[in-house]
Parts: C-alpha cells; sequence; structure tokens
C-alpha cells in the first residue's frame, strides 16, 4: 500500500473510531483474528465432543424422540467394554491396521527409493503408481468385488496362473481365514501411492552434499542407506505411519463394500460396528460411549506417537 | 411412476420420487424419519418399520381417514393388512395402506427341467420326476443334481440364495426355510420367551440345511449375495433355481435370455413335517407424520386405493394387495407368475415388527453368517446366541 493511499485512509476514518483503533494493542488484534477460528473449532469439534460424552452417559436413542432420556452412568461403558464382540471388532481392526502399515510402509518406500533414482519415464512410472489413491474408496471397493470374484474375477486367474490352483475353488471374500487379508490387500494397493509420495518427498529432502561427503570417506552404498538415507527419512515415514494409522482406524467404505463385515463378522471393523450400533440399531447413547472409547485410544496412541516423532526430528 | 401421472392428472398434485438401493434404503429414509426430515410426504417403508414409526409419531394413524373414505382393510389380502398396516399387530389400527404385495419364492430354469436327458438321469438317480420340488429335501436333490454340470458348454451351478450380511439379506433367507422347518419367534402363551422355539430342534435342522444348502449347490463366490445378486446369477444362465422376492419376476419373464417359456416360478417348499410358509417382503405406503403436505398426501393414498388404479397397478408389474385385483378370476392366469404369487402370499409369515427391529435383524444377520458363510460353531449355537441377543434387546426395552 503506498503512503499516499495510507494518508488517506487514516483521513477518512472517523476520529473517534481511530481514536479507538489507536489504543488496540497488538494482542487485542492477534485475538480479533484467532476468535473466529476457536468459536467454529469450538461449534464443530469441542461442543459434538461434549455433547457426545453426556450422550454416552444415558440411554437416550434418537429414533425414540418420546422415551424418557435416563442417566445411567458408565453403564454404556462397562457393556461396551465387557462385550466379547467389541474386543473382537477391535482385534479385527488391530489385524488391518497392522500389517497395512507394514505393507504399505515397506512397498512404499521401496518404490520411493526407485523414483528417486534418475531414470527414463520416471514422471510417467509415478503418476501411474499414485493412481489408485485418486479413485473414490467405494469405487475400489466395488470394483475389486469383481476382480475377487472365483468365476469371472482377475485376482483368482492371477492366482492360477501362478500356483495352478483352480480359480472357482476359493473365495477371497467368502473365506474367514482369506477375507481379512483381502482387505489389506485392496488397501494396500489404493494408499501405498500415498505413503510413496511422502517417503519420495523425505528423500528428496536429504541434501546431496551428504552422499557425496559419504563417497569421499568410501562408505559403501548399503552403508549410505543405513547411516544417512533411513535416519534422513525416517520423520517422514513416521509421518506416513502417523496418518495411514489414524485413516485406517476409521476404516468404513471400502471394507462395507467389499466384506460388508463378513463373513460372519471376521472383517468387522471397528468404525462399521459403530456406525450399525449408531445409525441402524439407533442407540445413540451406547453408540456415543464406544465413539468415545475409539477417540481416547486413537488419541492417546497418537499422542505418544507424535511425542515420539517429535524426538526423532530433534535427533 | 407411469402410474401416478394418471393422479398428477386429476390432481394437479406432481409428484417426485426419491429412488434408494435397497441395501441403503433403511439407512436413507429411517435417517429422514428420526430426524423429523420433510424429503418425503408419503412413505413406501419396509414393513418391519411399521412398529418403530408408530410409536415413534413419524407415521399419521390412518383409521379416520379410511373410515371417512370407505376404504376398508377387508378389502385388501389379510396378510398384507397384518403385515404392512397394523400396529400392534393383529389389532385395528393401521399405519399404512398394503401397497405392494411381496414374498419370498423361487424361479428355476423351466428349459433344462424339461430336457429329456436330464429328466431321465434324474429320475434314475433319485426315483422321481425332475420338476419343480415341493419339499425342501427335493430342492436340495435338484441343486446337487445341477451343480457342477455342463449344460450347453457352460459349468452351472446349482441355487442362488440369500448370503448378503450388511443389510437383511441373509435373515431373509433363512427364515424362508426355517418357518417351514418349525422355527417360531416366540411362545404363543408368553410373548417374548423364545427358548425352545428360536432354538428348537426342528428350527436347528432348518439352519443346518440351510447351510448344507450354502456348502453344496451355490455358485463359487456367493457369500454375500442378496437379490441383485441372485437375478444377475439367474438372468446370466448360471444357476437351475433362484430365491427371490415376487416383484423380481416380470423382469424374468420379460428377459431375453431366460424370458417366457424358459422359466417357471414355484412357491416355498415344505418342510419334514409338511408345514409350508414363506417370508414376507412387500410395503404399505404411510403418510409422513412431519410432512407439510399431509393432506395432499392422503390425496394420494386415497386414489391409489381405488379398484381400478389397483388393476392398472398390476398390469403396470406393481402387486397390487388389494383382493378384487387378485381374486379375479382371470388373474391367475394374467401372467406365468401369478398363482405362485397367490400360492405365496397365502403362506407368509415375517420378521419382527417391533420398533427394535434393526437391533434384532443385526443379531440375525451377525448369528446367521457366521453359522453358514463362515462356518463358526453349530446351528444350534448360533440360534442359542440368538436367542441370548434378542432376550437381550427386549429385557433393554422392557418386555421381556
Amino acid at each position: 500500500m503506498s503512503d499516499h493511499l495510507v494518508q488517506r485512509v487514516a483521513s477518512a476514518t472517523p476520529p473517534k473510531l481511530a481514536r479507538r483503533i489507536r489504543g488496540v494493542s497488538d494482542r487485542t488484534i492477534a485475538w480479533m483474528f484467532v476468535t473466529p477460528t476457536i468459536l467454529l473449532l469450538l461449534a464443530v469439534n469441542i461442543f459434538p465432543l461434549i455433547w457426545t460424552i453426556r450422550l454416552s452417559l444415558t440411554n437416550f436413542r434418537t429414533n425414540r424422540p418420546n422415551n424418557p432420556v435416563e442417566f445411567v452412568g458408565l453403564e454404556n461403558y462397562r457393556k461396551i467394554l465387557t462385550n466379547p464382540d467389541t474386543w473382537a471388532s477391535l482385534q479385527a481392526t488391530a489385524h488391518f491396521l497392522i500389517w497395512t502399515i507394514v505393507l504399505q510402509v515397506v512397498i512404499g518406500f521401496t518404490l520411493a527409493y526407485l523414483i528417486n533414482k534418475k531414470f527414463r519415464g520416471n514422471d510417467l512410472w509415478t503418476t501411474l503408481i499414485v493412481l489408485p489413491m485418486m479413485l473414490s474408496p467405494a469405487v475400489v471397493g466395488n470394483f475389486w468385488t469383481f476382480l475377487y470374484q472365483p468365476q469371472i474375477g482377475l485376482f483368482n486367474y492371477f492366482i492360477e496362473f501362478f500356483s495352478g490352483v483352480d480359480p472357482a475353488s476359493f473365495s477371497m471374500i467368502g473365506d474367514v481365514s482369506l477375507a481379512p487379508w483381502t482387505i489389506v490387500l485392496v488397501d494396500t494397493w489404493m494408499w501405498t501411492p500415498f505413503v510413496m509420495l511422502i517417503c519420495l518427498a523425505g528423500l528428496r529432502s536429504i541434501p546431496p552434499s551428504i552422499y557425496e561427503a559419504a563417497e569421499c570417506d568410501r562408505a559403501s552404498k548399503w552403508r549410505q542407506f543405513w547411516t544417512i538415507t533411513l535416519p534422513m527419512a525416517l520423520p517422514f515415514l513416521m509421518l506416513a505411519v502417523l496418518f495411514r494409522g489414524i485413516e485406517n482406524f476409521k476404516m468404513f467404505d471400502l471394507v462395507v463394500q467389499l466384506t460388508g463385515g463378513g463373513p460372519g463378522a471376521t472383517t468387522l471393523l471397528t468404525s462399521i460396528d459403530l456406525k450399525r450400533e449408531a445409525f441402524e440399531k439407533w442407540r445413540t447413547g451406547f453408540a456415543s460411549a464406544y465413539a468415545v472409547i475409539l477417540f481416547v485410544t486413537v488419541f492417546g496412541l497418537a499422542s505418544i506417537y507424535v511425542k515420539a516423532l517429535n524426538k526423532v526430528k530433534d535427533r | 411412476m407411469e402410474l401416478s401421472k394418471e393422479y398428477e392428472a386429476q390432481s394437479g398434485n406432481k409428484m417426485h420420487f426419491e429412488f434408494v438401493p435397497w441395501t441403503s434404503f433403511a439407512d436413507r429414509m429411517l435417517n429422514e424419519l428420526n430426524s423429523g426430515g420433510k424429503l418425503c410426504d408419503l412413505m413406501i417403508g419396509d414393513s418391519q418399520w411399521i412398529g418403530g414409526a408408530a410409536e415413534n409419531g413419524q407415521y399419521i394413524k390412518l383409521n379416520d381417514f379410511f373410515d371417512a373414505n370407505k376404504i376398508k382393510m377387508d378389502d385388501f389380502i389379510p396378510a398384507t393388512v397384518v403385515g404392512y398396516s397394523e400396529w400392534p399387530k393383529n389389532t385395528p389400527n393401521y399405519w399404512a395402506l398394503p401397497a405392494f404385495g411381496d414374498v419370498v419364492g423361487w424361479t428355476y430354469r423351466k428349459d433344462w427341467f424339461s430336457r429329456p436327458e436330464l429328466k431321465a438321469e434324474f429320475k434314475k438317480k433319485y426315483g422321481h420326476e425332475l420338476a419343480a420340488p415341493a419339499t425342501f429335501d427335493e430342492l436340495k436333490q435338484v441343486a446337487e443334481f445341477f451343480q457342477n454340470r455342463d449344460i450347453d458348454g457352460k459349468k452351472v451351478y446349482g441355487a442362488s440364495i440369500y448370503t448378503e450380511r450388511g443389510s437383511e439379506g441373509i435373515t431373509m433367507g433363512v427364515m424362508d426355510v426355517l418357518y417351514s422347518y418349525g422355527f417360531k419367534y416366540e411362545n404363543p402363551d408368553k410373548p417374548y420367551d423364545m427358548e425352545g422355539f428360536v432354538n428348537s430342534a426342528d428350527a436347528v435342522k432348518g439352519l443346518e440345511f440351510y447351510k448344507s444348502l450354502y456348502d453344496c449347490c451355490v455358485p463359487p463366490g456367493s457369500s454375500n449375495g442378496y437379490m441383485t445378486e441372485g437375478v444377475d446369477a439367474f438372468k446370466s444362465g448360471q444357476v437351475a433355481m433362484q430365491m427371490n422376492f415376487a416383484f423380481t419376476w416380470p423382469g424374468f419373464n420379460t428377459d431375453a435370455n431366460v424370458g417366457g417359456e424358459r422359466t417357471g416360478y414355484f412357491a416355498n417348499p415344505a418342510g419334514p413335517k409338511g408345514e409350508k410358509f414363506a417370508q414376507l417382503g412387500g410395503q404399505g405406503i404411510s403418510v409422513v407424520a412431519a410432512s407439510d403436505k399431509k393432506d395432499a398426501a392422503l390425496t394420494y393414498i386415497k386414489w391409489f386405493a381405488q379398484p381400478s388404479v389397483q388393476a392398472k397397478w398390476w398390469k403396470l408389474g406393481g402387486y397390487s394387495a388389494l383382493r378384487a385385483v387378485v381374486e379375479d378370476p382371470g388373474f391367475a392366469k394374467s401372467q406365468p407368475y401369478a398363482q405362485t404369487f397367490l400360492d405365496s402370499m397365502a403362506i407368509v409369515k415375517d420378521f419382527w415388527a417391533e420398533p427394535s427391529y434393526a437391533t434384532l435383524m443385526q443379531a440375525s444377520q451377525k448369528w446367521f453368517h457366521d453359522y453358514v458363510v463362515a462356518g463358526h460353531g453349530t446351528a444350534k449355537q448360533a440360534l442359542d446366541g440368538l436367542v441370548a441377543d434378542w432376550h437381550a434387546t427386549f429385557e433393554e426395552e422392557g418386555k421381556y
């Protein structure tokens, strides 16, 4: 803004208002800017959280507006934590979470490491690899159901090609021992590119001069990888794990589309279970308690993890 | 939509329709009802919603309206009145007009069944004719006979049955069989007491039968199939028989691959003791209490209840529940599936229509899928678990 314009604005400001503004401290101005954001956060995050905690202590049901709402204390929490189905659901979620993260980190980092090498068609490969993560999870779930179809699905024919097993003799989605791996496989196919991109950013942030110095010291490629590449890319890798961990803890659409939680309750992840309690059975109080338990679990684990991440970054 | 054009012309009211796939229908529409939404003035809701919608004031009671407009429930098929309109059941409190009669029945490949070489082979093997099965044992024999058989150079399978996990699929399929095996929802002398009824020895046998049918005679990959998957399996010539709701039948009749004489229809076969029941489907049409246009909505119901409109409804492919239509002497021969529809509607039973039906349904979905598809435990354990869950639900409701 030119001085001329500033003078014009100043002279056009009514004297009373000008006096008031002159009296406002930097701190007040900061609050003026921050307050709308804080109010918005309170409205869309904090208030619903407090309301959910309040509901979790009642027997409220959204579909029974005429029923009296009774305070039930920690009864909902007790029911959830002593229900074997809840623990089975948490186990299914843990299996999904751990294996997707392990596979996505290993494959994603490997792909990033390879893509980071300059070669012909590098950009084309990067674009092709990231395509799956651009698709809608509902679409991915739907077409993988076809890929897994024993009679017409390409997946079973792919397995037959390498193993000779009759494609119609096994059903990835319908078999209790295979179903948990089908959802791991699809999620890994879809989200490994995301991990790869974060790792790629990490690898590209390592200054070449460090490698040049290592070369001068005659460090082998193996040694360079373990002492330079991995430690310096580790904060990025950990960030990817955090993002994927939080995201997969609340995984819903992809799995509902693929298996509907079945066979039986084999792939019934906590988010699917929670949705059924809240919006099919309409046990709002119970579902609120369930949501609070899941929130505390994720929040607690994420907090510990972020502390570890900060330590790694500070090293 | 086609039918309603006449109403639009007569009344001047414009009708808009909200179409939702069935497996998402309850999610979408119960959310609408529970939130007091005004999206719909009329709701063709599932029969099982009637208890909740009535008790929670989501539908308006239609008794006075029916009386004022001389709409008599005696004019409709009794099972549809109980199933779609009444709450509490078997009391004259009406919350819907029966709109679409529906029931689970079976289709079969009449052209395959009539092949002389197959007929001869079947008779030699089982000692009776290859025909639409009269009992569930016969149904399994037919299914086994066709399983993995080569027909016209293509491998085919015995039967398509309901196995869907997410909404209500496997429950509809299992119940369709269990009723004829002797399953009962509760002690007739002590409501909500289910011990020995839901998990009776006969019911256990019925559930074991359903699993055996799933294990032996369905196409590979049938672990999560409902109406659409059944239609696809039948139309693509994969299966010899198919369990499905009657509303799908007009589609087969006109299909290029399986239409006309190639498809036959039969009502649910009998169980081991000769009992014969079928799972009710279908819906009533109700006026949403939150609507601002209740009067206009009622004019639609009045128009829809007219015999001439109901006759046209059947002609267009809808299943009228009006007795004047279905008891017309020409009805049974008006479509190849009309007689089977009548036979099936005469033997219907329905799932719980309690306000807590969704909780009851989720429990049966879990136990049935866990036993039939996942193969966990025994039929007895599954039904015992179901009794425990259903008792807990009614206990929470203060009814048990």
